[in-house]
């Protein structure tokens, strides 16, 4: 562990552009960063609580944001001055957030990925290797076990949602020095099995449904993030259960807990382990190791 | 109730979308031509958002189980009610008992099929539409098949029979092949010579073109060289990932324009985005049909809007409400 402190990023002035006639889009950085992320949601969150007529959808990302608008409602021209006024007025440095943390049980090295991967090995830099070997090798660790440590050591945070209804973006909450990186596959997979656990750029994702796929795949996960049915608890005001700023605890289990926990949710009844909890960035940057230690405990 | 006899090629429910749930993922869905199915509402009395069927190259064929009053609009689909042909772009009158049976569309894409009432799916987030990559909305969130019934809403005025929409409301799918586009968001990313082309290539339609995007086939364009940003992809297509907006192009070396099903977003470099009333003209251009991207400014996209609100005032004016 090279630094124990969550470097600050000076931001460069916000872009402003317009997507067509009723988008705005506001690229907060051309690279990723806590920084960037929180001003994205303090920013949305801003948006949200002045309840603008005309705006349509409003969506952070991880280093921008997007507002949809009705331009019959508000000129592009207003809206873009609207949001500056509000970014200008919205200061991280007061900001606090209520995150849910949640318990998120991994099988890291399953044999359903593992399958996957063994019939796509064509299309991977590496095809000697696992995507966990090759991700171990190029991040500096010696075992594919070190590697599962470092990425189930600490939490991730919830950056961003899209792409399908559910899939969250998670980026794990260490310093630059301690993140891992790894590229997609050179030729994106057609496919990959739901609710595997893919590692792209600096980002985590569980993948919500069975489809195509270009991230390498680290293991798979017995929980659902997007239940349109709406039959478990967690899931009964929304069918997705990623919130931007939601914190992610990934845990490494084994094969029979990984069973016990999909039975319980293919018969409907398991409860999601989720508390709810203060979050301070400033606290987070300061001591980010000790800060998500306190937050961790809160499942206990 | 509507009796489906055959769905065809892909058939949906739509209305004109489900709004406030982006930032989960969920693009808004609804009808691809927007135009063209609020004229099939207002033909048969309904609100312009009541759901339609959308109907794509080849659409259903059904039976009516009520006497009611149906429209078609959009892509010319030849249609028949009991094996006598029916017009397009204007009301009439089916009885219960009566089959309409639809042949392949001879120009454009997608024909849309208003019945007085509505379709009367039950709404999911507040809308009607189908969004069958996750399986919701619509009926049973998936295209129509045979056997699938439908019910019809009420909730419309008492629509004479006859009535039409006049020619200078009726679009021709078969010529305008622009489609006009704001260049930005990360337009930084290509090169001068590459934005450029964007703007004056011919760009054809591949058959990989469905309600999620339209990926088009032409020049291959170049990026500018860079040091990878902390975060984005190795590919030199990739940005740290970000939304894209519905219209947008985004720029795995060949163009995807994202339309009513979109990814809600990704990693790859959006360029420019078709303005919110050329995205219906690109929904009806077929596969290998050229299409090109004509830039404009934000105030020439407003005026253009206000152009097809004035013309779907017109329409609905004369169709004698």
């Amino acid at each position: 562990m090279t630094e124990s402190r969550i470097r600050r990023v000076d931001l460069p002035e916000p872009q402003y552009g317009f997507g067509g006639d009723d988008h705005v889009f506001v690229e907060l950085d051309r690279q990723m960063s806590f920084d960037a992320n929180f001003q994205a949601m303090a920013v949305t969150q801003q948006i949200r609580e002045r309840d603008l007529d005309g705006v349509i959808e409003v969506c952070p990302a991880n280093a921008s944001y997007l507002v949809r608008f009705d331009p019959d409602v508000i000129p592009p021209a207003t809206m873009i001055e609207t949001l500056r006024e509000i970014a200008e007025s919205t200061d991280i440095e007061e900001y606090q957030w209520e995150a849910r943390i949640i318990d998120f049980p991994v099988l890291y090295q399953d044999p359903w990925t593992h399958e996957t991967q063994m019939q796509f090995r064509d299309r991977h830099q590496d095809p000697d290797s696992t995507d966990l070997e090759y991700c171990a090798k190029i991040n500096g660790y010696d075992t594919v076990e070190a590697l599962i440590d470092a990425h189930a050591g600490e939490p991730h945070m919830v950056t961003m949602i899209g792409f399908v209804p559910g899939l969250a973006w998670c980026h794990q909450m260490v310093p630059r020095a301690a993140q891992l990186e790894a590229p997609k596959y050179e030729q994106p997979r057609t496919d990959t099995p739901a609710r595997a656990m893919g590692f792209g750029g600096a980002f985590t994702t569980p993948y919500p449904v069975q489809g195509a796929g270009g991230y390498q795949l680290f293991g798979r996960t017995p929980l659902e993030v997007l239940d349109i049915e709406q039959a478990l608890p967690d899931f009964a005001e929304s069918m997705v259960l990623p919130n931007p700023g939601d914190i992610f605890d990934f845990r490494q289990i084994d094969r029979d807990e990984y069973d016990q926990i999909r039975d319980e949710i293919e018969a409907g009844v398991y409860e999601y382990t989720i508390e709810t909890v203060e979050f301070s960035p400033e606290a987070f940057f300061a001591s980010p190791y000790e800060y998500n230690r306190s937050l961790t405990e809160a499942l206990d | 109730m509507l009796d489906i006899i055959d769905g065809g090629v892909s058939t949906t429910v739509q209305d004109l979308g489900r709004f406030g749930q982006y930032h989960i993922g969920m693009p808004p869905s609804g009808a691809m031509d927007s135009y063209a199915h609020k004229l099939a509402n207002y033909l048969v009395g309904n609100a312009e958002d009541a759901a339609t069927l959308e109907m794509t190259y080849q659409g259903v064929d059904v039976r009516f189980t009520t006497d009611t009053v149906v429209a078609l609009t959009g892509a010319s689909m030849p249609a028949t009610l009991d094996d006598e042909p029916v017009p397009m772009y204007e009301s009439f009158s089916v009885t219960a008992g009566q089959t309409l049976e639809t042949e392949f569309a001879t120009e454009g894409v997608r024909t849309y099929l208003a019945v007085s009432g509505g379709i009367d799916v039950d709404p999911v987030m507040g809308s009607r539409s189908t969004y069958t990559l996750v399986g919701i909305g619509g009926h049973e969130g998936r295209p129509l098949e045979a056997g699938d019934e439908l019910r019809i809403g009420s909730d419309s005025d008492r629509p004479p029979v006859g009535v039409q929409v006049p020619d200078r409301y009726v679009r021709d799918y078969g010529t305008r092949e622009t489609v006009r586009v704001l260049v930005g968001l990360c337009e930084y990313r290509l090169t001068d010579e590459s934005r450029e082309a964007l703007c004056e290539a011919e760009w054809k339609v591949t058959p990989e073109a469905d309600r999620v995007g339209y990926r088009l086939e032409g020049p291959e364009l170049d990026f500018v060289k860079r040091e990878q940003p902390f975060g984005a992809g190795n590919d030199p297509s990739n940005v740290v990932d970000l939304g894209y907006p519905i219209g947008s192009i985004q720029m795995p070396k060949k163009p995807i324009v994202l339309l009513q099903d979109a990814v809600t977003g990704g990693g790859y470099a959006t360029v420019g985005t078709v303005i919110s009333v050329d995205r219906s003209i690109l929904a009806q251009r077929r596969t290998h049909q050229a299409v090109y991207f004509e830039p404009v400014t934000v105030d020439e996209a407003a005026a253009a809007r206000d152009e097809v609100h004035d013309d779907l005032h017109g329409a609905y004016e004369s169709i004698g409400h």
